[in-house]
């Protein structure tokens, strides 16, 4: 309670359990990645998401120190670690293509990293042993990793990263190499391992619904810098900018004006119409601002509604799809944009829209985001 | 009816012309090798073992009278274990050899591993540096070394000059100046190898290695070398066979001291033209370096499975 001012700021900076602080990576005075700032807490399983080339990897391999940082630095527990030799981090990382030792059975590639540690030969038996149950693994350990499937190679990368109990874990594309159907099991396989062990973790995709599964943050990048940060659903569905709503999921997105702003509501004049907004923004007047609406919060019905001022387009149904759980629309509207719709059937007998129909499409004010940039 | 059976003896004439094909290809080898190797061979063996009055050899089977005679003459064989001549000079070839491969390996390995790594625009330049010496006659090359080596070679005067020495070194004519000739000119059969497999390697091994804790030298000895183990092993084949029955430098850079099979071979073919002795070296020489090796390889292939890399 009675901390001077100097040890209460090293705690708060030892409660930041990765801190990396204004990194950028040129190569060729290109930056890879720009001026990004992070913290990480213990235990989470942080993602970084991006389309090709946005700079995942180089963040990801400044952390593991395989790239130095032409500016900032890297501090984990407090230290400083950016100019700290690979070898000598506490953290390890898991490939993209695995990285298995070809001429090493699937026991010495665990125990590879062990070993550097000088630990005594029973208790690297003992680890090897642990992570071969953990990745159930056992029976293959005798293997050479090109005798092992693609699922099990990547558990025997995993084991052989988790094997050091490192303090951070990285991983660059963990599921990548696999094919779709086994992603999807190994995604959940993957994350419940990290959670169990307990390891706090960067993790690399440029697959969005990896990010949204297995992360309790995601950071969004584009040409090397961080877009937003935030747990999946503020990411989905209070996107910062647009870039982040139309790179998450699908959204249908309207270029307008600002027309009215109070702290409590807005609207937006747009050429489809005018959108009415539960919140307000810190903007001018008529200064250009997007509507953006998620395809399964808008409403179709036949019949115009009340109040069609606001928040309602007229369209003809362009066409369709039936899904079971849910139906896909897309509509043209007398602007000549299309709009895609997702209705989910709530009801077993709900009513479907045909091609041709003429609809109106209505959505609630709270279900709309207003983006300026 | 006559048009199906013409188009089926096309395609029967397309069948046999797609298997000629194959055959060819498989049997160009093939055909190489018995022509080339296994006849040679054979005529050798079988001068090793026959009569002979010095100057024609007789057959070694004999038919006459319902009675096939077959004659094998080992004696030429018998002299060749009892004498020490022969087999202190096939333990001093072994051993030449075995020295020039292993300081091939321990120069160009590094120098391989250098070109591997190096920026991939310099590597063809890097290449033809290594391959340049093979623009001019092997034996020219090994006869300069005479000129450098030599009690009034380049070097010795040099010192001289210098003051380094008062009187010239005697190299030449040595163990010494034998193993720089070898060397020399051996060098360039393990390099390729060698570089061949380690501009293949994953570098992201190297990188997984020291995540994981291996400094670069222990990730050195733990990945790099044993993945190269492969180029190691085709380029000491390729300097080590060779060396042992090389007559030119033992010829040119040896002496008295380096005793060389390939020069006793010589010997026996065209000084004592004994060509029976002669033949009978020349077989022993080849099953003592061939089988070894041959269950070596035997050993690496069945340990070895399929490689990563
Ligand atoms: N060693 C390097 N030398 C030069 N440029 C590099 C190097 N490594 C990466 N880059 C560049 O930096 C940028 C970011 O690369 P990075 O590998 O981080 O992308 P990424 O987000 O991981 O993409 P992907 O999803 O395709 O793996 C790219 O434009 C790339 O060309
Ligand atoms: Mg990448």
């Amino acid at each position: 309670m009675a901390n001077s001012p100097a040890s209460a700021a090293a705690k708060v900076d030892d409660s930041r359990f990765v801190r990396i602080d204004r990194l950028t990576k040129r190569f060729d005075e290109v930056a890879a990645v720009d001026d990004v700032s992070l913290d990480i807490e213990k235990g989470e399983i942080f993602a970084l998401l991006g389309s090709s080339g946005c700079g995942k990897s180089t963040l990801l391999r400044m952390l593991a120190g395989f790239e130095t940082p032409s500016v900032g630095s890297i501090y984990l527990e407090g230290n400083d670690i950016a100019k700290m030799p690979p070898y000598e981090r506490p953290i390890n990382m898991m490939f993209q293509s695995y990285a298995l030792f070809p001429h090493l059975t699937v026991w010495e590639n665990i125990a590879f990293g062990l070993k550097r540690d000088n630990m005594p030969t029973d208790q690297i038996a003992e680890r090897v042993e642990t992570m071969l149950n953990i990745v159930k693994l056992k029976p293959y350990a005798k293997r050479k990793p090109h005798q092992l499937s693609g699922g099990q190679q990547q558990r025997v990368a995993l084991a052989r990263c988790l094997a050091k109990s490192p303090k951070l874990l990285l991983l660059d594309e963990p599921l990548g190499a696999l094919d779709r159907k086994l992603r999807e099991q190994t995604q959940f396989e993957l994350h419940n391992i990290i959670k169990k062990v307990g390891v706090t973790c960067v993790l690399v995709t440029h697959d969005q619904e990896e990010a949204m599964t297995m992360a309790d943050r995601i950071a969004v990048m584009s040409e090397g810098r961080f877009k937003q940060v935030g747990k999946p659903n503020e990411i989905y569905e209070t996107p910062s900018c647009r870039f982040v709503a139309d790179f998450i999921g699908n959204v249908n997105m309207f270029g307008g004006t600002l027309e009215v702003d109070q702290p409590d509501h807005c609207v937006i004049d747009t050429m489809h119409g005018k959108f009415y907004l539960d919140h307000g923004i810190t903007g001018t007047q008529d200064m250009p601002v997007s509507v953006a609406v998620r395809p399964e919060k808008i409403n179709l019905q036949r019949d115009p509604p009340a109040d069609p001022q606001y928040n309602c387009l007229r369209g003809e149904i362009a066409d369709s799809g039936y899904f079971g759980s849910f139906s896909l629309y897309r509509m043209n509207l007398a602007s000549g944009m299309k709009l895609q719709i997702q209705i989910t059937h709530t009801e077993r007998h709900g009513e479907l829209f045909q091609r041709g129909e003429t609809v109106f499409a209505t959505c609630a004010p709270d279900s709309l985001v207003a983006l300026t940039t | 009816m006559d048009l199906a059976k013409s188009l089926a003896k096309n395609r029967f004439a397309r069948l046999l012309l797609k298997d000629w094909g194959k055959l060819t290809v498989i049997g160009i080898p093939y055909v190489f090798l018995i022509l080339l190797f296994t006849v040679p061979f054979l005529v050798v063996l079988k001068l090793s073992v026959s009569e002979t009055d010095g100057i024609h050899f007789q057959d070694l089977s004999t038919y006459a009278d319902g009675v096939v005679d077959i004659k094998i003459k080992l004696s030429n064989y018998i002299f060749l274990t009892t004498d020490p001549l022969y087999i202190e000079t096939y333990w001093s070839s072994i051993k030449f050899a075995a020295l020039n491969t292993f300081i091939c390996i321990f120069i160009g390995y590094p120098f391989a591993y250098f070109m591997a790594r190096s920026p991939a625009s310099m590597r063809p330049a890097l290449l033809m540096l290594v391959s340049l010496p093979f623009w001019t006659s092997y034996l020219l090359r090994v006869y300069a070394w005479k000129g450098l080596l030599d009690d009034h070679g380049v070097f010795n005067n040099l010192w001289m000059w210098m003051g380094l020495i008062d009187e010239p070194i005697k190299m030449m004519h040595t163990g010494f100046s034998m193993t720089v000739g070898m060397v020399y000119t051996y060098l360039p059969f393990m390099i390729l190898p060698l570089y061949a497999n380690l501009v293949k390697m994953d570098l992201r091994l190297l990188e997984a290695a020291k995540d994981l804790g291996a400094t670069p030298w222990k990730a050195f000895w733990l990945i790099t070398v044993p993945l190269s183990k492969n180029g190691i092993v085709a380029g000491s084949m390729l300097v080590f066979i060779p060396s042992v029955g090389e007559y030119v430098i033992p010829e040119l850079l040896g002496g008295p001291s380096t005793l060389m099979i390939g020069r006793v071979l010589w010997d026996e073919f065209f000084s004592n033209n004994d060509w029976a002795m002669a033949s009978a070296v020349a077989v022993t020489m080849v099953v003592l370096i061939l089988v070894p090796l041959a269950i070596f390889n035997k050993y690496q292939a069945d340990s070895g499975g399929v490689r990563g890399v």
